[in-house]
């Protein structure tokens, strides 16, 4: 049995590294989503709110108030009056202020951003007069980019399972490769462990590509082990490849297989809590979430990554994933069609 | 001692009865013929046989079992379309398949016997139609197999890859494999074929050996002639006439009789020609219509 994997396993690993152009685009992939994370995330503080200061002079004095101070806003020097309360009506400005005499401010009542930048002023009013006490808080922000890189990543990896495998294994049907295997000893479950077998390897080795460059230039957080990090990622990708082969079973096309494979990955790239957290959630959507593989995986990961936790309380979740694994595989072997008709 | 025995196989498809009620025997170490024009249901027989087509009926027997893991470990087979891994060599190719199976031939052999030595390094989808056929002969040798089926193995190829694929056939055949052979031409089964079983519209219509079948028919020999060369009708004679791509023929036990009558409805005899009857001429006379119809 394991000499007929071996086999299967061997000829895939040659037939993906010769192919060219889809070796490539595994590989591009994966550096552009590095460098693309590394410039959207990387990079100096950018602030949150665009003030313009109207006065005179080009040269803005950031002693004259205690404001013109406060960080997370980017003050805007503007000579002209007009200009100044045209840009606050179509929002490219939050506020508008003029500390030479007579003190003024101007607001859009539409803009959210507006609303919180007039509350900063009047906090920064009331520091002057009244001399407000502060509390200091310490501690570490989660940066959104530590937050969303296991999403990413789980994201690129669950792409990769369930349409690289489940569209290889439509071809082959198609072609009439399997036909030709299924004419030899070659039992369905020793194929379908042989083709889950390549697509982890090279989906282990592009994410962890993926997570040391991250790591190196966006110097991500990562408070538990790297053990139990590459366990969460082994455990879902066998899950996730183990539901394109469940998909890729019976489908004798490459398009009922693309439509059957977006059916599969579209609510779990929305509901798995690739982008944001679920935590507001509705409990219906959480229960639903809850079914997919890769709902597991990330929060795992990011259980790991960022409040490190230890393989045993990531434990109970890849068991979940085991679980489902053994049932994919084992709907997936006992549907597996040889052939188109 | 039988190699293997089909017993009453049907393939139903919604709207064609494929394989209706097909059963023969084939003994160890001969060629089994299994002829028929395209659409006879030959195809069909062979893979429900081979087991990559679920029957609708019937069994299959191996060396007096029913055929399961022994058969696939021990059968060799050639599709008539198929395809291999993209980007694999040959020698990869064949090295694959042959870990697939318990049972293995020498590689260098099989590669020097079909003629591979130069395309041990090709990737597979370079390969012309020829020497794709040759690898896919070479990969239904992988495993040393005891019976090998062969699906239209030299549809495709010019005169001289047919004889050269007939050679290596004979050669598989001279250690005692026993071999199934699918095939439309008429002179392949007469070349290769110990016994012969005629399909036509999913039945065997004729079964035994190509000589015996033909002893059974005829009697006679053929006499062929344009019919162009004729100047009327031939309602004196009253040997059985067929007429066929522009020919009329004749079979006669009673040549000289025959040619006595023709030279009276000729407008001459210069074209005419005399031969021993063959499958072909079997195959016209059992359904009717012409083996590559």
């Amino acid at each position: 049995m394991l000499k007929r994997i071996l086999a299967i396993f061997r000829a895939r690993n040659i037939e993906f590294v010769r192919d060219r152009s889809s070796m490539s685009w595994n590989i591009i992939l994966p550096v552009v989503l590095m460098f693309g994370l590394s410039f959207i995330f990387g990079g100096p503080e950018r602030p949150e709110y665009r003030v313009g200061v109207l006065q005179a002079g080009e040269e803005l004095d950031k002693d004259q108030h205690p404001f013109l101070a406060m960080r997370y806003i980017q003050f805007v020097v503007i000579n002209d009056e007009a200009a100044g309360f045209r840009r606050i009506a179509r929002h490219q400005l939050d506020l508008l202020v003029q500390f030479d005499e007579p003190r003024s401010y101007w607001v859009n009542p539409d803009s959210s951003k507006g609303y919180f930048a007039e509350l900063a002023l009047l906090q920064s009013e009331n520091a002057v007069s009244h001399g407000i006490r502060k509390a200091q808080i310490t501690g570490d922000a989660v940066r959104y980019v530590d937050w969303v890189l296991p999403g990413i990543l789980g994201m690129n990896m669950m792409f990769s399972c369930l349409f690289g495998v489940g569209y290889v294994i439509v071809r082959y049907r198609k072609n009439g490769f399997l036909k030709r295997l299924r004419a030899t000893p070659v039992r369905a479950i020793e194929f379908v462990i042989a083709q889950v077998a390549s697509r982890l390897l090279l989906i282990m080795l592009i994410t962890s590509f993926v997570y040391i460059g991250t790591k190196y230039f966006l110097d991500t957080r990562m408070e538990g082990s790297y053990v139990a990090l590459f366990l969460v990622a082994l455990v879902g990708a066998v899950a996730l490849l183990s539901m394109g082969l469940l998909v890729a079973a019976r489908a004798t096309s490459e398009e009922l297989a693309g439509g059957l494979l977006n059916l599969f990955t579209w609510p779990m790239m929305l509901l798995s809590g690739v982008w944001f957290p679920l935590d507001d959630a509705d409990v219906w959507v959480r229960q639903v979430a809850n079914i997919f593989p890769l709902t597991h995986v990330l929060d795992s990961a990011r259980a790991v990554m960022l409040d490190g936790a230890t393989l045993i309380d990531v434990a109970p979740a890849l068991v979940s994933l085991l679980l489902l694994s053994v049932i994919f595989l084992s709907m997936g072997a006992a549907m597996f069609r040889w052939r188109p008709t | 001692m039988i190699a293997l025995e089909a017993r009453k196989l049907v393939k139903q498809y919604p709207s064609v009865l494929a394989v209706n009620e097909v059963s023969f025997e084939v003994r160890a170490g001969i060629c089994f013929g299994l002829l028929g024009p395209n659409g006879a249901g030959k195809t069909t027989t062979v893979e429900i046989i081979e087991g990559v087509t679920p029957a609708t009926s019937g069994e299959v027997y191996y060396f007096g079992k029913p055929a399961g893991r022994k058969f696939r470990e021990e059968a060799g087979i050639q599709f008539q379309n198929t395809a291999l891994q993209d980007y694999l060599t040959v020698r990869e190719t064949l090295e694959m398949f042959q870990n697939l199976y318990d049972r293995h031939a020498d590689l260098e052999h099989i590669v020097r016997e079909c003629s591979l030595e130069d395309l041990q390094d090709r990737d597979n989808r370079k390969l012309s139609g020829g020497q794709r056929q040759r690898l896919f002969l070479a990969v239904a040798l992988v495993n040393k197999p005891r019976l090998v089926f062969l699906d239209e193995p030299t549809t495709g190829l010019d005169p001289q890859a047919r004889r050269n694929f007939w050679e290596l056939v004979n050669r598989i055949m001279s250690d005692g494999t026993t071999v199934i052979l699918t095939t439309h031409y008429m002179d392949e089964a007469q070349i290769l074929c110990d016994e012969i079983a005629i399909m036509d519209v999913g039945k065997i219509i004729a079964q035994g050996s190509p000589a015996e079948l033909l002893r059974e028919r005829y009697q006679s020999v053929i006499i062929e002639l344009p019919i162009d060369d004729l100047s009327g009708d031939l309602g004196s004679i009253e040997h059985r006439v067929l007429e066929s791509q522009g020919m009329i023929e004749i079979s006669t036990d009673d040549v000289d009789s025959s040619l006595r009558e023709l030279a009276t409805h000729a407008k001459g005899l210069n074209r005419l020609k005399i031969r021993q009857p063959n499958l072909e001429d079997l195959f016209l006379e059992l359904t009717g219509h012409s083996l590559r119809a």
